[in-house]
């Protein structure tokens, strides 16, 4: 057991940081950035692929660097760290993932590729209007006839869904069960009606009238069990984007009760503060530790284990994501309210990756569901 | 990074958990098992079985009894031992004494007392706490005056610990009342048997006699039984608080608890075959619990693979803080799924009260202890905010 990086690992963080730090660690810059559409830097995307960091999971011989979560982890937490606005979990993790879970092998070297040299942005166009978090689809249907298939209904929120190149469609099947479908841009019947999410992202009303749509994989079936196991791979790494950024929260929040003087003295001064500081930090290598330790069993093991061990990373970083968020506003006071000073837009980035893919309360009632199946958790394998 | 043992550390733990589960009387595993207070004798025959095998003290010095273990292996080590429901070598000896002496002591002291310490053939008691110096421990107050030969020691000491069992006291004493607090301070051993040394209870809330006062009345000790230097021993607690809050984040104990509050809560009858376990509101706070052992074990994993360098990791702080909290919050949990029962803490065995209702409140309210002792929470808090958070 060995819970220390490699130095490669370690290269890879220096190196990401290095990236995103150019460009947000100036936290001014990351509002010019989110303040125009698409929402992110497309040099910074450029920069990101030139670096790899865009086919990180993938497949050598499609186009990636057949890194493992652990890794992914490591580029979330350094995007997570500066607020970095560019869609790495929702077009790679997520979109990419699933073309690299259920895509044929055409359409693994065609969409992987592009997406891995930044030619190509994904999306995953899940979310549906009256239903949660579930691997399933029922709004958007997909019929089949001669000339293809179509799909109909409407999907939202999808995140990135209007800067996409290209949708990945989750849709009711025929015949039962949730097909997955590769959906253009430039598809007829195609409206993408987008707007900007509270944490400076993108968000888009998708709605499909009849619109032309491949298949992914080689034949229809259903794909909610590969679905269900990327939101899991998506799940940790959104864990390790929320302890980037709750790190920072809490440095950042310690750097102002050192520096913030009232009543004549630093903010310090005052064990009111410093020990709800102290409580942040031990929420912090709390939720650290299951996040990394997600990671890792999703690198040294599949299927069940590794959907208990996202639910069980989820629940946690969420317990933790809102006690550190809540905590580093009223810790500010006021400035903490604005939207040129960093903090609040720290915690409302971890209300939504709280929200993204399932909050603590979901995940805990599926565990809840299953607590007479097991003695106690053991976290070794 | 590598989640799995490697086979070695692997074997090792199946070796543990195999001597723990049957070299240890299982009466003496079902009287922890089952919450119930240790006779002195069964401390000493456990920590004797496991001072045979090498087991009692292996975070001592190779040459003192030690093992030459990675600190991976003494977590392996301290984790079985919980979850087997082994008595833990006696602290005051094992983690607090021994390691002292090894480090400081004289080789005369060290001869004199290690071997008897690893094998419990003396009881130590600690003499730490005074009635105005809990947390502030370095307002003590207890006199030694050099006379001769010998120190003359008055003053009292507080919350001794099973002090009713203890043959020989390591206690801090103001040595030089005109310096600073610190650096007045020396550590000497006395015989509990001297003149002078009085040892009175305390009866605590759960009803039991766990801690005890002990009074010092003109105790003459030997020079010799000075621990290292006059007026360093300041070091030396710091040394040993700092191995104290090593063994009380007991995460394996916690979650033997909490294993069996769930076998407890499904004997319990909600209605049509259904039991307190399928309540979400129990289901829910149990799963809340677990999750948060689980961040607690796997914190206090990467505190021990990185301990390698010799330097603690900056998370240990954690451990004891979030340890005694969720101990406590597993011993309140208990308590509401005994529900009544939880009244009868004074019912005997003829009860028809199951055992464990019956001593829920009893270990509830004494367990509110763990987040007082080894360092006050708020002393933990003031140590994160202050060396990890530099407020």
């Amino acid at each position: 057991m060995d819970f220390n990086y490699d130095e490669e690992q370690q290269a890879l963080r220096e190196a990401v940081r290095g990236l995103v730090g150019r460009a947000y660690s100036d936290f001014e810059s990351r509002r010019r950035t989110v303040a125009e559409d698409p929402g992110f830097s497309e040099k910074v995307w450029t920069q990101l692929a030139e670096m790899g960091i865009l086919g990180l999971p993938f497949d050598e011989e499609h186009g990636g660097m057949g890194a493992g979560a652990v890794e992914i982890g490591i580029v979330a937490q350094e995007l997570g760290r500066v607020l970095a606005p560019e869609p790495f979990l929702t077009s790679v993790v997520l979109a990419g993932g699933l073309v690299a879970a259920a895509g044929s092998d055409e359409q693994k070297v065609g969409l992987l590729g592009d997406l891995s040299s930044g030619a190509s942005v994904l999306a995953f166009a899940h979310a549906e209007p009256g239903s949660r978090w579930q691997p399933t689809a029922s709004a958007v249907t997909a019929t089949q006839s001669d000339d293809g298939w179509t799909l109909a209904g409407v999907k939202e929120p999808v995140l990135g869904g209007a800067r996409a190149d290209l949708l990945i469609v989750s849709a009711a099947l025929p015949d039962g069960g949730t097909g997955l479908f590769v959906v253009t841009a430039e598809a007829p019947g195609l409206t993408r009606d987008g707007y900007r999410t509270h944490d400076g992202g993108r968000a888009a009303k998708v709605t499909f009238a009849d619109t032309p749509a491949d298949l992914l994989g080689d034949e229809a079936g259903d794909r909610s069990g590969i679905i269900a196991r990327v939101l899991d791979i998506a799940r940790i790494a959104a864990c390790n984007e929320a302890v980037g950024a709750m790190e920072f929260s809490l440095e950042t929040t310690a750097a102002y009760l050192k520096s913030r003087k009232q009543f004549g003295v630093p903010l310090n001064t005052f064990q009111a503060l410093t020990f709800r500081a102290a409580d942040m930090y031990v929420s912090l290598e709390q939720a650290r530790s299951l996040a990394t330790w997600a990671s890792m069993v999703l690198d040294s093991q599949g299927g069940e284990d590794a959907a208990v061990a996202a639910a069980r990373a989820s629940l946690g970083v969420s317990r933790a994501g809102r006690h550190i968020g809540q905590e580093a506003i009223q810790l500010h006071g006021g400035i903490g309210m604005t939207a040129e000073y960093s903090i609040g837009s720290y915690t409302s980035r971890l209300t939504a990756l709280d929200h993204l893919l399932g909050d603590g309360n979901h995940h805990l009632g599926l565990l809840a569901a299953n607590v007479s199946g097991y003695d106690e958790v053991d976290p070794l394998p | 990074m590598q989640l799995a043992l490697s086979a070695e550390d692997a074997e090792f733990r199946d070796q543990m958990r195999e001597f723990f589960t049957t070299k240890i009387p299982q009466e003496i595993r079902d009287a922890v098992a089952e919450r119930r207070e240790l006779t002195r004798e069964q401390f000493v025959e456990s920590m004797q079985i496991l001072n045979a095998a090498g087991l009692a003290v292996p975070n001592w010095p190779v040459e003192w009894g030690g093992q030459d273990w990675s600190p991976l292996r003494r977590h392996i080590w301290h984790e079985e031992m919980q979850r087997a429901f082994v008595p833990q070598p006696l602290a005051f000896n094992a983690s607090m004494i021994g390691p002292v002496i090894a480090a400081f002591g004289s080789q005369e002291l060290k001869e004199r007392f290690l071997a008897k310490t690893a094998n419990l053939d003396i009881w130590w008691s600690q003499g730490f706490s005074e009635p105005d110096a809990g947390s502030d421990l370095a307002s003590l107050k207890t006199r030694a005056v050099r006379d001769g030969d010998e120190y003359v020691v008055n003053g009292q000491k507080t919350w001794t610990t099973l002090g009713q069992y203890g043959d020989w006291i390591f206690t801090l004493v103001r040595t030089n009342p005109e310096v600073k607090k610190q650096a007045g301070i020396s550590m000497l051993l006395i015989d509990m048997t001297s003149p002078g040394v009085e040892v009175r209870p305390i009866e605590l809330i759960d009803g039991g006699h766990e801690v005890n006062e002990v009074w010092f009345t003109d105790v003459r000790v030997p020079v010799e039984n000075l621990v290292g230097e006059e007026d360093r021993a300041w070091d030396y607690a710091k040394f040993l608080l700092g191995n104290e809050r090593v063994g009380v984040a007991p995460v394996g104990a916690t979650k033997r608890a909490l294993a069996q509050a769930k076998e407890w809560a499904a004997t319990i009858s909600t209605g049509e075959g259904t039991t307190l376990l399928d309540d979400p509101l129990v289901s829910t706070r149990i799963v809340e619990l677990e999750n948060e052992l689980l961040a607690l074990e796997l914190t206090a994993l990467r505190v021990v693979a990185h301990s390698a360098d010799g330097k603690p990791h900056p998370a240990s702080s954690v451990l004891k803080l979030k340890g005694s909290e969720l101990q406590q919050a597993v011993t309140e949990l208990t308590v509401d799924l005994a529900g009544p029962a939880s009244i009868a803490s004074g019912a005997g065995d003829d009860s028809d009260l199951p055992w464990w209702t019956r001593r829920a409140t009893p270990t509830y309210l004494n367990f509110r202890k763990a987040s007082i002792y080894g360092g006050s929470n708020e002393v933990q808090r003031q140590i994160i905010a202050r060396t990890i958070l530099g407020l």
